[in-house]
């Protein structure tokens, strides 16, 4: 006699069980803090309010540590937690050309106003494996304020922008004026194409990093080739200013860290404009030059129609790039073929059954048709 | 009783930025015509084909319509769904390339079907009927109805295309080069083959073509174009044998003397 | 969200049915333009669910923003009250709604769905929740949205033709089995979410309301009640659903959509109803198939149940328990599984996503 299960829930609750468990490893180890994550798996918690698009260092450590270290999943976690915030309003536009700047480079330029600044930077860093991080060190003094200045770095300065000094000339097209009206919010109202810049670059801003990584990639080898420049990536901090209507005057919010990326692309004209150098905009929280620089790329190559190109690469397939960049909507339908189907395949399995019966009841093909004229 | 244009172009003019993809031009088609439109690559003679079929959309100038009524319509002003409808009843357009023309996973039946089913068809026996009967038209054995046009030749998978556009009786069709690529006894018989249906079906017919002996064999008149402009316009015959403008005339001497 | 308590960090509340009521707001005045425009695909602005999209987060959503703390919540996936899945959203709403929830279709005035209609006829009373992965009928004919929007717009749907055409020029028949195309109201062509085209007909002139939810597409759309919902088809072959030759196994029902159920590695297998509420309504009222067994007997020699059309292969030597004796007293029906050891070490998790087990 048969015995329907319903064991799911039972089964849930020690499915879950075993992953906290799991997560917290052996017990003899210390448990890992919030702050240690926070200081010392930097990237991994930028990457994590980047595409979490949530600026909470805290949160964003807990996301990692509760995920095992699982960025995408971590993202998730605080992209389910951001949906429950109440939404006071608007901040105004960053003005990034007031950033204070920890780290800045133009290849554009040799020197320029402020320097080359390379900061913290794995480049020209030799990928060597490095053992001596594998000892334990001693605690130095217990800092608890998450990514406080540490004094022996250089204060950190605003200096122009790249773009800045090339825009005095005319030589780049002009940034879009900040007309001051409230951004599409892709996170409060549906996106339906074609869209309009705030809703590219907000897709972008919270994109999968590799998804981005790639499509940039492959504007380079050729598939909507555009020859950037980088005209510069800065990171630093920005104050965010809000103007409440109901106090009638700004205030600062505070500042967050941001990466910015400016490409200074292929010049083009018309018979109206003379030629000057495009743009392709990248802007991530936190520090992540790869992303940021990636959709630069990607921004650019989206922008085909506006400046007159070429169709037909995959990177300008705006539909295409924007429909498939989030990757908390990507990994939960593709995880989703775990969940049972077996209504569906029963009825397939039907099918399949009877087209097999049917054919084996016909009587074999008559001879084999003509391939072609 | 004086007949009136199917289709009237006036003033039409394309920019690419800074490029002219073609300039000023005007003409007008007239039911059961065939006009040719002739000149090397780079021409304009594809961009007008597109201006024309409303593919395109033209920097300047209009086309117009006469429509199953009698009323001859800007088509500019045309809503998309009287647009889509007149695209898909009243006129065809073979490509060049049958895969730009043809669904090519689709079946042969299904490709010439689909123009019935858009319109309402909903019985399988009637559509297929129809189809096996066009696929007759166009010389396409009735037992490769089910298979589909990649394992057709490329002279049939033209053919077939023929037939998926004319199976709603249009009154007009756009050719794109229908005969480039095929190899010469194809392309003989195909060309004899659209003379036939076009003939038999009275249809008004737009040809791009690089070919003057196409032109010669398919269309009562033509038009010459040289840098996005037209430069020539006559009676087929006429035109070839007795170009006015120096381009056309070494055109012509060109073909003569290959 | 179990926030772990650490120091510092305050607790984290949430609203009734965890979306707050601004988002309600907005998922209704998108669910009451679906209703007005029959199987017309309101975009809105899905939120981030703390699932996976692709799990339900359309259906969560719709469910949240209809809930009231009267109401009595069912959840299903695949016909079954108990699979992880509808395990884990009834679940989701008993914690943050706190509504009663029940696995009766009697009872119940909203229920969520996966890839199922109750077999028990809904009522006006009711609201029925689909979950729906992919909402455009034509995204497999054409993936692009700017151009799906226009052939919706138009009313263009040859294309969807074509599909049945091919399948009937290939196959002998039309061969989608499930998610079948529908038209809702003599206007628009809708996917009616990957129900077996077997459910088909209860989607037309249905008292309850049904609403479908897709989250990560961001779109809502509505059939209401009593609509006259039409499965796409051809004059010369209409639109016919799955029948099974012979009854639940279990509790004797006919004329209902089973689950084939895999016995041994032989060959054996059976067939139940996909619907769990409703085999175990009937059972409770006495009805017995084959192989329920009769209280404190043997089931009688079990026979598979094939599908019509297919040929059963011969006769099979099925021993649902094992050594074909009968197991536990016999009180009938679905109790609690003999999965061993299930309790206690975590280590021994183990999910019974079928839903059936020896």
């Amino acid at each position: 006699m048969y015995v329907a299960a319903k064991g799911g829930e039972k089964a849930i609750r020690n499915a879950h069980a075993l992953l906290a468990k799991r997560r917290r490893g052996n017990k003899n180890l210390p448990s890992i803090s919030l702050a240690q994550i926070a200081q010392q798996l930097t990237l991994a918690v930028d990457r994590v309010m980047a595409e979490g698009s949530l600026y909470d260092v805290e949160l964003a450590a807990l996301a990692v540590k509760q995920a095992r270290g699982d960025l995408i999943e971590a993202i998730f976690l605080i992209r389910a937690f951001r949906t429950t915030l109440p939404r006071f309003g608007y901040a105004q536009a960053l003005d990034t050309s007031e950033m204070l700047v920890r780290r800045r480079v133009s290849a554009t330029y040799k020197d320029l106003p402020g320097g080359q600044l390379l900061g913290p930077t794995f480049d020209y860093t030799h990928r060597l494996l490095d053992t001596s991080l594998g000892v334990a060190d001693e605690a130095g003094e217990v800092d608890d304020e998450a990514r406080q200045a540490d004094p022996a770095d250089a204060a950190p300065v605003a200096m122009p922008r790249v773009t800045d000094l090339l825009g005095q000339e005319g030589l780049i097209e002009a940034a879009p004026a900040d007309e001051g009206a409230e951004p599409f919010d892709i996170t409060r109202a549906p996106v339906s194409f074609p869209v309009d810049r705030s809703t590219r670059l907000q897709t972008l801003a919270r994109g999968d990093e590799g998804y981005l990584l790639a499509l940039g990639y492959s504007t380079q080898r050729g598939y909507a080739r555009s020859h950037p420049f980088v005209g510069e990536i800065r990171f630093g901090d920005v104050e965010v200013i809000f103007e409440a209507p109901e106090l009638g005057f700004e205030l600062s919010l505070g500042t967050v860290q941001v990466t910015e990326c400016q490409s200074v692309n292929q010049f083009k004209g018309s018979a109206t404009t003379p030629p000057q150098f495009t743009r392709g905009y990248g802007l991530v929280f936190g520090q992540c030059e790869r992303k940021a620089l990636s959709m630069a790329l990607v921004e650019r190559a989206l922008r085909w129609k506006e400046l007159g190109e070429e169709p037909g690469a995959p990177a300008q397939d705006e539909e295409f790039v924007l429909s498939h960049c989030d990757n908390v909507q990507a990994t939960g339908f593709v995880e989703h073929l775990k969940l049972p189907h077996y209504v569906d395949f029963q009825a397939e399995l039907d099918l399949v059954r009877r087209m097999r019966a049917e054919q084996a009841a016909e009587r074999p093909a008559d001879g084999i048709k003509e391939a072609a004229e | 009783m004086i007949e009136q244009p199917l289709l009237i172009a006036e003033g039409l003019s394309k920019n690419y930025g800074a490029r002219i993809g073609c300039r000023d031009v005007s003409l007008e088609v007239y039911p059961g015509e065939v006009l040719a439109v002739v000149g090397e690559s780079g021409s304009g003679k594809s961009t007008l084909l597109g201006l024309l079929s409303t593919e395109l959309e033209a920097s300047a100038g209009r086309v117009s319509y006469r429509l199953r009524d009698g009323r001859l319509a800007d088509l500019a002003s045309l809503g998309a769904a009287e647009k889509r409808l007149l695209m898909r009843t009243d006129w065809g357009f073979v490509r060049q390339n049958p895969a730009d023309g043809l669904r090519m996973a689709v079946s042969a039946g299904g490709n010439v079907g689909e123009r019935l089913m858009a319109v309402g068809w909903r019985h399988y026996g009637h559509i297929r009927d129809e189809a096996i009967d066009w696929l007759g038209r166009v010389e396409i054995a009735a037992d490769r109805v089910d298979d589909d046009p990649r394992a057709f030749s490329g002279g049939m998978r033209q053919r077939l295309q023929i037939a998926r556009n004319l199976v709603t009786r249009p009154r007009l069709v756009f050719m794109d080069e229908p005969t480039g690529g095929l190899d010469v006894s194809v392309q003989a018989r195909l060309l004899d083959l659209i003379r036939q249906l076009v003939a038999e079906l009275g249809l008004a017919v737009i040809i791009v073509t690089h070919d003057l002996a196409v032109a010669r064999l398919l269309s009562h008149r033509m038009v010459v174009m040289r840098h996005g402009r037209v430069i020539e316009t006559g009676i087929t015959d006429q035109v070839l044998d007795d170009p006015r403008e120096p381009y056309t005339q070494l055109l012509v001497s060109s073909v003569l003397a290959a | 969200m179990n926030a772990h308590a650490t120091g510092a960090m305050p607790e984290i509340t949430y609203n009734f049915a965890y979306l707050d009521e601004q988002t309600k707001r907005m998922i209704r005045r998108a669910i009451l333009k679906a209703i007005a425009v029959p199987g017309y695909q309101v975009p809105f602005a899905a939120r981030e669910m703390p699932m996976p999209y692709g799990w339900g987060t359309g259906g969560v959503q719709v469910t949240a923003a209809v809930l009231g703390p009267d109401d009595v919540l069912k959840v299903i996936d695949q016909g079954a009250d108990d699979t992880t899945n509808a395990v884990a959203i009834r679940g989701f709403f008993e914690k943050t709604a706190r509504v009663a929830t029940t696995t009766s279709a009697r009872e119940a005035t909203v229920i969520q769905t996966r890839h199922r209609i109750p077999e028990t006829p809904l009522t006006e009373n009711q609201i029925l929740v689909y979950q729906v992965p992919i909402p455009e009928p034509l995204r497999f004919l054409e993936p692009r949205e700017t151009e799906t929007r226009q052939l919706h717009a138009l009313a263009e749907y040859g294309l969807m033709h074509v599909k049945l055409y091919e399948d009937i020029a290939r196959h002998g028949h039309i061969a989608t089995t499930y998610a079948y195309p529908v038209e809702v109201a003599g206007r628009y062509v809708m996917d009616p979410s990957p129900i077996p085209k077997f459910d088909n007909p209860k989607l037309d002139d249905c008292p309850a309301l049904q609403l479908f939810g897709a989250g990560r597409e961001k779109r809502i759309y509505a059939i209401p009640p009593f609509t006259r919902v039409r499965s796409l088809d051809f004059e010369d072959h209409p639109f016919r659903v799955q029948r099974f030759a012979q009854p639940c196994a279990l509790c004797a029902a006919t004329g209902v959509y089973l689950d084939e159920v895999i016995l041994d590695d032989k060959g054996g297998r059976m067939f139940v109803c996909s619907d769990t509420d409703y085999c175990n309504e009937r059972q409770e009222a006495g009805h017995r198939g084959e192989m329920a067994g009769e209280a404190g007997r043997a089931s009688p020699s079990p026979q598979p149940s094939p599908l019509r059309g297919e040929g059963a292969d011969g006769a099979l030597n099925l021993s649902p328990t094992g050594k074909g004796r009968p197991e536990g007293p016999g009180e009938g029906t679905w109790g609690v599984p003999t999965t061993p050891s299930s309790a206690g070490d975590p280590g021994s998790a183990r999910a019974a996503p079928s839903g059936m087990t020896k």
